[in-house]
């Protein structure tokens, strides 16, 4: 089994975004940053389907010096090693980072042979885009299947599981596969600190691909009207015990 | 809101565990119209209190801090809040349980304990995952415990709401103060306007921030503070309470580990000093977990998670057990280390109540109601004061260079007199050229390079035979030389550069009554007098002591300490009459002072001025204008070396020129230049001379301090009535000199107390006072002419016994025999005062 995940560096959001002066991008000063929640399920699914079946999970990122951080998380909960396409400043749409990502897929299988999985997140957490997996597989000529909760391996074949509503559509697809998946797939582990300190020492290969001139402009970024949080109190003290309840009820937790 | 109310007798900022306690406190002291405000939401504003890490240690070298530490423990053990497991501070190096030794002798002279120093198998037993085969020992103190801070708080403003006296208003930005007159008369906040007589800055790591509304200076910056929680730990599966284990402190790799729950934290000062500027604190909406806790920065952590497993490989080296959680936490750190407590010189009023960390809290709120409330505290508090910064300790440059040398060092090994390294070079001397030619080793006070010793004297120390220090740790910052430039001194003459005094005037026709009002001593002497005198507190201690030269009718002339300078001066300032009919001018950047003591001072001195400084001319403790050459020079016949001489007072620009003529006459008459390692310690303490901060602190009398003057001056003072019951009383202690009866150690290296460890019976037993004070040595130091190491001690009147050989110095875990040479203030070395009054 030789499994390859994709991640990308994200602003860790928490409280209000704000944008920078000049509204191209989240303002970053106070911010951590990881990567997408999506993408830590493919990262966790890659590291298990190894374990079970053997074989190398190797991660992949694109992105600034910086996204190296990213990769060696995902080393830390059990990755073997990493691939960084270092990419300073620019924004890469969706088209160039998919084509950045088959050449370095191409790259990896001529010496390592071929992935039989490539796992991304479903979408990033900051851009969004939907597109890269898709735009991956569809370059090198393999099935994919998008928002999966559920990812099993075998014969061969991939059986993958989509949230619709109402229920799940299952699809299988014949290895080597495309695969994006969502939160919830799995619950990632925390990273053991003797993991993080193998992490230190995994081999990260770096590639600076070539960015092709961008076929998309970014105006500008917009906060949406109505972002935050808004908090209702339900009572003080023992008399607000009911109240909890019922929201208790309503959420179905009960 | 409509009932926030439009006037407050105190308005405290900030809900952190400072401001709580404040505001409990001064409610519990008596004052109402207590209000409480923070920015953010209860019972967790987002400030550092909200991700403390809650343990307390109780031993520290400093007295002040140990104080501090002990009384917050009190109160978080009655608040319900303090749950005790204990602590061990361990050792991977020798060098380490060297200072462990050096703690143990720390707590016995501030009364901490049980405290003691345990094996490596001893430590497993405590510990049981940790792998002890790496330790040397380590310092046990099994009354460290855990606190609920955030829970502290809540019952402290529960408390105090309840009394009736506190008003508390979470979710209220402060947005700007008005200052009238020198005194903040009315705070602005998101609720509205509110004025207050006393408004104080609680505000943690934003108290820059605030103390700039108003003009005033809080000088910390916050930096960060890295912690990291793994579990589920199995071991802790069962824990029944969040610490069932005790804390250890990894000292040697800078980290802590404890349990919590299920978990164990792992906290780090190892890391690089990551400082950053109170603007840039998010606000709390930007904040991703709250203001204070910074994203993780995983690579400034990376290489202390192998000093962890090391150390505890069971839990950290355990696969199941994950990072759960890791933050840079904001804590606020000062140039000095110290707390920023008290009224700030700038604004009357305005009050800091910043820089305090957990474990010192709920005292800092006590200690500062006693302060508002009753004009000073039982724990003396002056090296906290906001009012000790000089102007250059305030800028922002300073405050990040020291705390960045400072931070590495949190867990180190500070050796007492150990000199900063940063920022450095700020006040210059007019003599500074003439010591570096000398080879002059230069150590900082108040911002100043002062000479400690000159190298161009080390052919004195054979000449006079000196003895070196084995002991690398005795010997660290500290050079023969001292005692040899001080038995030439003694021989012949020495000349000091003294640059650092502050010198303050106080000229107008309200100046006697101010000064009268201010200090101990009489001040109505004839005009040409020199007064050495005690400042008191309310409570008759010690705020300082220092001289006054009456140059006028209506004007004064102070001269002080640089390093408690800036507290004098804010001392001296509140003193001044409302009707202004007095002013205190700041001289001390536009006087330099030299000082020329020594047998044949007064040849050197007549041979390059006409006047007359015969005995009889320039009786000791005067002062008057000498030409020298084509220089006025205010000559003040003092010392602080116990030898014939004066103080030198000239125009900064024309110090250097002073120097050189008094170094070219001085010449023939052997005369030396000579460090502040003579004129503060060998001098000063075979003189039996006292020194603020050291001997001379608010818990501490005239009396026991055998100061007091035969009669007590008419005119009312501050701490005359507590002074004259002093008076009236036995006291509780007596400050004697000590000398060391023997060096040898153990070990075959001879040893030197160095200040601050505990004087017991030849037994170990401590030795406590009436009071519940333990003995400890306030001064330590050599005396090259009495040929004896000398400690200055305040000890019990049983014990203040001379020629008594008793007791025993505890210098790094042995004890060496004393004896007691003086009681009371009479010196040792001349005890007529023949030289003085020669």
């Amino acid at each position: 089994m030789r499994a390859l995940v994709c991640v990308k560096r994200v602003p860790m959001t928490g409280g209000r975004i704000v944008l920078t002066d000049d509204a191209q991008a989240i303002e970053t000063r106070h911010l951590g940053f990881a990567s997408s929640p999506h993408e830590e399920c493919g990262v966790e699914e890659a590291v298990r389907l190894v374990e079970a079946a053997g074989g190398e999970s190797v991660v992949l990122t694109l992105g600034p010096a910086e996204a190296v951080e990213q990769l060696r998380d995902a080393m830390a909960i059990g990755a073997d090693r990493a691939i960084h396409l270092q990419a300073e400043g620019e924004e890469w749409d969706a088209q160039a980072t998919a084509a950045a990502i088959v050449d370095a897929i191409r790259a990896d299988e001529a010496e390592h042979g071929p992935f039989d999985l490539v796992l991304f997140g479903n979408e990033s957490a900051d851009a969004g885009g939907y597109q890269v997996g898709l735009r991956v597989a569809a370059a090198l000529g393999r099935p994919a299947a998008t928002g999966l909760k559920a990812v099993a391996v075998g014969d061969g074949r991939v059986r993958c599981e989509q949230e619709v509503p109402g229920g799940r559509d299952v699809y299988v697809l014949p290895l080597p596969a495309v695969v994006t998946v969502k939160e919830g797939l799995n619950l990632p582990r925390y990273p053991s600190v003797p993991g993080r300190l193998r992490a230190q020492r995994k081999p990260v290969a770096t590639v600076t691909p070539t960015r092709p001139a961008s076929r998309l402009q970014k105006l500008r970024l917009v906060v949406p009207e109505g972002q935050g949080t808004e908090a209702t109190v339900l009572g003080h003290g023992a008399d607000a015990a009911p109240a909890v309840v019922r929201v208790l009820d309503e959420l179905g937790v009960l | 809101m409509s009932d926030f109310p439009a006037r407050a007798r105190a308005l405290v900022i900030g809900c952190g565990i400072v401001g709580n306690s404040l505001a409990y406190h001064l409610v519990e002291q008596g004052w109402s119209d207590v209000v409480l405000v923070d920015k953010g939401p209860l019972p967790n504003p987002g400030g550092s209190t909200g991700h403390a890490s809650n343990f307390i240690f109780l031993v520290d070298h400093s007295k002040e801090m140990t104080q501090l530490t002990v009384e917050s423990t009190r109160q978080y053990g009655e608040l319900g809040v303090l749950t005790v497991c204990g602590g061990i501070e361990v050792a991977r190096t020798d060098e380490r349980m060297e200072e462990l030794r050096r703690r143990m002798a720390s707590a016995k002279a501030w009364g901490v304990e049980p405290v003691s120093l345990v094996t490596p198998a001893e430590i497993k037993e405590l510990v049981p995952y940790i792998d002890e085969s790496i330790l040397l020992g380590g310092f046990h103190t099994p009354g460290v415990g855990v606190v609920d801070s955030l829970r502290a708080g809540t019952i402290m403003r529960e408390r105090a709401t309840e009394a009736g006296g506190l008003a508390v208003f979470p979710g209220t930005e402060v947005r700007g103060m008005d200052v009238e007159a020198g005194r903040v008369r009315r705070v602005h906040t998101s609720r509205g306007t509110i004025a207050a007589d006393v408004v104080v800055i609680a505000c943690g790591v934003w108290s820059p921030l605030l103390a700039a509304m108003a003009g005033a200076h809080i000088p910390l910056t916050p930096m960060v503070h890295q912690m990291i929680d793994v579990g589920p730990v199995p071991r802790f599966a069962q824990a029944t309470s969040a610490i069932e284990f005790p804390i250890v402190r990894d000292m040697d790799v800078f980290m802590y580990e404890r349990q919590d729950g299920t978990s164990l934290e792992i906290g780090s000062y190892a890391h690089r000093s990551i400082v950053h500027a109170p603007e840039e604190i998010p606000s709390i909406e930007e904040a991703a977990l709250s203001p204070t806790e910074f994203p993780f920065t995983q690579a400034d952590f990376d290489p202390q998670l192998a000093d962890a497993l090391e150390l505890m490989p069971e839990i950290v080296g355990d696969e199941s057990v994950g990072v759960k959680y890791a933050i840079n936490g904001l804590i606020s750190l000062t140039p000095d280390g110290m707390p920023i407590l008290g009224e700030t010189p700038e604004v009357q009023g305005l009050w800091s109540a910043a820089a305090v960390w957990i474990k010192e809290g709920p005292a800092v709120g006590k200690s500062l109601a006693e302060w508002m409330v009753h004009g000073e505290s039982h724990i003396d508090l002056h090296s906290s004061d906001v009012a000790r910064f000089h102007d250059h300790q305030k800028t922002r440059a300073h405050v990040v260079a020291r705390t960045t040398e400072a931070f590495p060092k949190t867990y180190g090994i500070i050796h007492p007199a150990e000199q900063w390294s940063s920022d450095r070079g700020i006040r210059i001397s007019p003599m500074h050229a003439r010591a570096e030619a000398l080879g002059a080793v230069f150590y900082e006070a108040a911002g100043w390079e002062r000479p400690q010793w000159y190298e161009a004297n080390a052919p004195l120390v054979e000449r006079y035979g000196v003895e070196a220090r084995e002991a690398e740790w005795d010997a660290r910052w500290w050079s023969p030389i001292c005692s040899a430039e001080h038995l030439a001194m003694r021989e012949h003459a020495g000349v000091f550069d003294l640059s650092a005094f502050c010198i303050f005037d106080v000229q107008g026709p309200g100046a006697l009554d101010a000064l009268q009002r201010s200090v101990l001593a009489q001040m109505d002497v004839p005009v040409g007098r020199v007064v050495y005198t005690p400042v008191l507190g309310p409570g008759g201690g010690f705020k300082s002591d220092l001289t006054i030269m009456r140059l006028g009718d209506e004007e004064f002339r102070i001269v002080t300490g640089g390093a408690h300078g800036m507290a004098d001066r804010k001392l001296f300032r509140d003193a001044l009459p409302a009707d202004g009919s007095a002013t205190l001018t700041d001289l001390t950047t536009a006087w330099t002072t030299i000082g020329l003591w020594g047998p044949r001072a007064r040849d050197i001195l007549a041979s390059v001025t006409g006047d007359d400084v015969s005995h009889e001319g320039f009786p000791f403790a005067t002062c008057t204008e000498l030409e020298i050459g084509s220089q006025l020079v205010l000559a003040s016949r003092i010392s602080y070396v116990g030898d014939l001489g004066w103080e030198l007072y000239v125009p900064i620009e024309q110090g250097a020129r002073l120097w050189d003529v008094l170094w070219e006459a001085g010449t023939p008459h052997g005369l030396t230049a000579c460090g502040i390692g003579v004129y503060g310690t060998t001098g000063r303490l075979e003189k039996g001379y006292r020194a603020y901060g050291a001997e001379l602190e608010s818990e501490y009398t005239v009396v026991e301090a055998g100061m007091a003057r035969p009669t007590v001056k008419e005119q009312s003072f501050v701490g005359k009535e507590a002074h004259l019951r002093h008076r009236e009383e036995e006291p509780a202690a007596i400050l004697c000199t000590l000398t060391v009866d023997d060096h040898m150690s153990a070990s075959g290296v001879k040893r030197y107390p160095l200040g601050r460890e505990p004087i017991t019976l030849r037994d170990g037993t401590p030795l406590s006072d009436g009071k519940g004070r333990r003995s400890y040595v306030t001064s330590a130091g050599a005396g090259p002419s009495v040929g004896k190491h000398l400690l200055l001690a305040y000890l019990p009147p049983e014990h203040a016994v001379e020629g008594s050989t008793e007791l025993a110095v505890e210098y790094m875990h042995e004890r060496f025999p004393v004896t007691v040479a003086v009681v009371g203030s009479r010196p040792l070395f001349d005890p007529e005062n023949a030289r003085i009054r020669s």
